[in-house]
């Protein structure tokens, strides 16, 4: 059986994000990348899957662009079995759609059995790439899900569909398909960095190119900062000062009476 | 054709709360647009439903068991195949646990740009102009929707569901459903019980996020929310790592809360979790990262390290009480 993983880059969110020139872009030279979130659940995931005895192999794919190989050969570090690097006219992150139609080519030359997502990105904007690659690759899909496992049969998928409220839906899902994951069983695991070292110097990363453009591509006229109506009156000094400020807050609101 | 199509949502037998945000904005665009609303309502028996959507013009009901409950799979089949046929200049989807499957599916199936994420849609000359919260809310991104055809996910809240709500029922054209073949099986619903605590009806609730670093450390946080008579919530990182059980969650995944006081430790406020806690009376937020973007729906904040913080803060709250008392 093989899971693919495709993982992407997103900016990180613990640096400022500064709008580009033409106010509708990210300025591409503050961007610092980071691995979103929500893949590296769906690479731990995988990795359970695969440590749960059946016979799996994890292949993880990025689109090149970022620090790609720092992210493919974590990826190995971590315990996948193969890591691809998907050429392409990748200047800088890639839409959705774009994303969705390079590894839909890709994976159209691949024989596999489970494409595991994260749910979202902070960035998918023209929405998330799980269904759209299902949908381009003519597979069932199912995001926001948990509790993911493979069937003895070896041809479909048990997970869990989150809604709100606390409320879940049991579903199965016919293989092949793409699952969105909202969160792994585990928290996802760290490489060490002597590990990934390593790797860099003795493992090799396979490529494959795949040239696309998005037809549906959704025109973004403007980024902006949100111009908040309302914020936090803020309380500053010392935690002492601060703690007596929040007390008395609450003491006036009667939130404190006996 | 300049109509707005809003695709149901329906969970245990009733229409949520996402269908009459929706729909109200489907009113105002389609008039703008000098089209109709209509409203797409998949299932099996769910005629009845429609008596609470007369604000739609008209309600295109297909009934066939296989989407009943939902399945991604199904719905996105019949949904491409009524809006092929339909043509109407903009979808609305509740960008939901639902949604997010089926507005990204009929975006690759039917060839149509998606805004998703939306906060606000309004038009602009003659066309939809579409924002999108995105980087965890700290941009949002504005785009143009064309008039040919295109999808919006629309995030829970960001409409009133007053003007989709109506007592008069709607005007039903049946159609029939086509061929479905669902590879996803629905096998079923499960509802959480309250377990120990329901932060739903608790008036009092101090949430913990990220921020707190390790499990042992929650019991800085139930302390303080002991020392005010209130319980414990979190948002979904602290959950999914088990630290908390998955009733306490705060969220759009989770619970929607509306307590007196909410005070947010170490939250930065992601739109999930915003989602699910900012009707609370009173916010007061505490985060190292003064931009985080919690501090945009809080009345008062600090930006004093959590840790410095509770001890004190907790008993000067202690003592308060016991004086109160």
């Amino acid at each position: 059986m093989r899971i693919v993983v495709p993982v992407k880059q997103v900016p990180d969110l613990v640096e400022d994000l500064e709008i580009g020139p033409d106010g509708a872009s990210l300025d591409e030279d503050l961007v610092k990348y980071v691995l979103n979130e929500f893949d590296d659940h769906a690479l731990e995931e995988a990795l359970q899957l695969k440590e749960a005895g059946s016979d799996v192999e994890v292949v993880v794919l990025a689109l090149d662009y970022g620090d790609v190989d720092q992210v493919l050969f974590t990826s190995l570090a971590k315990g996948a079995d193969r890591a691809t690097k998907v050429t392409g006219d990748f200047s800088s992150a890639p839409d959705s759609h774009t994303t969705a139609r390079a590894l839909a080519a890709t994976l159209s030359g691949m024989q596999f059995d489970l494409v595991l997502t994260g749910v979202q990105a902070i960035d998918d904007l023209d929405g998330q790439v799980g269904p759209l690659l299902a949908t381009l690759l003519e597979a069932p899909h199912v995001s926001v899900a948990t509790h993911l496992k493979l069937e003895a049969d070896g041809r479909t998928l048990s997970v869990q569909q989150e809604y709100g409220g606390g409320i879940t839906a049991d579903l199965e899902v016919d293989l092949p398909a793409v699952v969105g994951v909202q969160a792994a069983r585990a928290t996802p695991r760290y490489a060490s960095v002597s590990r990934v070292r390593q790797l860099m110097r003795s493992a090799e990363l396979e490529t494959a190119s795949a040239d696309v453009t998005a037809s549906a591509a959704l025109k973004i006229e403007r980024l902006f900062k949100p111009v908040s109506t309302t914020h936090a009156q803020m309380i500053d000094g010392s935690p002492t000062d601060v703690a007596d400020a929040i007390t008395r807050i609450l003491s006036d609101r009667g939130l404190l009476k006996g | 054709m300049a109509d707005v199509l809003v695709v149901a949502e329906h969970l245990n037998g009733a229409l949520t709360d996402i269908t009459f945000e929706m729909l109200g904005k489907a009113r105002e665009l389609s008039t703008g647009l000098g089209g109709h609303a209509t409203l797409a309502l998949l299932g099996s028996d769910v005629r009845p439903l429609a008596d609470q959507l007369g604000a739609a013009n008209a309600v295109l009901l297909v009934e066939d068991p296989a989407l009943d409950p939902y399945t991604p799979d199904a719905w996105q089949q019949v949904l491409a195949s009524i809006i092929r046929e339909r043509q109407p200049a903009l979808v609305l989807v509740g960008n939901t646990g639902m949604g997010i499957d089926l507005a990204a599916g009929l975006s690759a199936a039917l060839d149509l740009p998606l805004a998703a994420y939306c906060a606000d849609l309004r038009l602009d000359n003659g066309a939809v102009l579409a924002t999108s919260q995105v980087y965890g809310g700290k941009l949002f991104a504005e785009s143009r929707l064309p008039g040919s055809g295109a999808i919006a996910s629309v995030m829970a809240g960001a409409f009133s569901t007053d003007a989709g709500k109506s007592s008069s029922p709607a005007t039903v054209e049946a159609i029939p459903a086509p061929k479905i073949h669902s590879r996803v099986r629905f096998k079923r619903l499960n509802v959480p019980e309250a377990g120990d605590v329901d932060i739903t009806r608790e008036q009092i609730l101090v949430s913990v996020g990220r921020g707190i670093q390790e499990e042992d450390n929650i019991a800085l946080v139930a302390e303080l929310a002991s020392a005010l008579g209130g319980a414990v919530s979190a948002s979904r990182p602290i959950i999914d790592n088990g630290w908390l059980p998955r009733v306490r969650q705060v969220g759009k995944s989770g619970m929607k809360v509306k307590p007196r006081l909410y005070i947010a430790i170490g939250i930065s406020g992601a739109p999930e979790h915003l989602e699910g806690m900012r009707d609370a009376e009173l916010i007061v937020a505490v985060n190292t990262d003064a931009k985080a973007p919690i501090f945009d729906v809080a009345q008062y904040g600090t930006t004093v390290d959590l840790f410095d913080l509770l001890p004190v803060l907790t008993e000067k709250i202690r003592e308060m009480r016991a004086v109160a008392a």
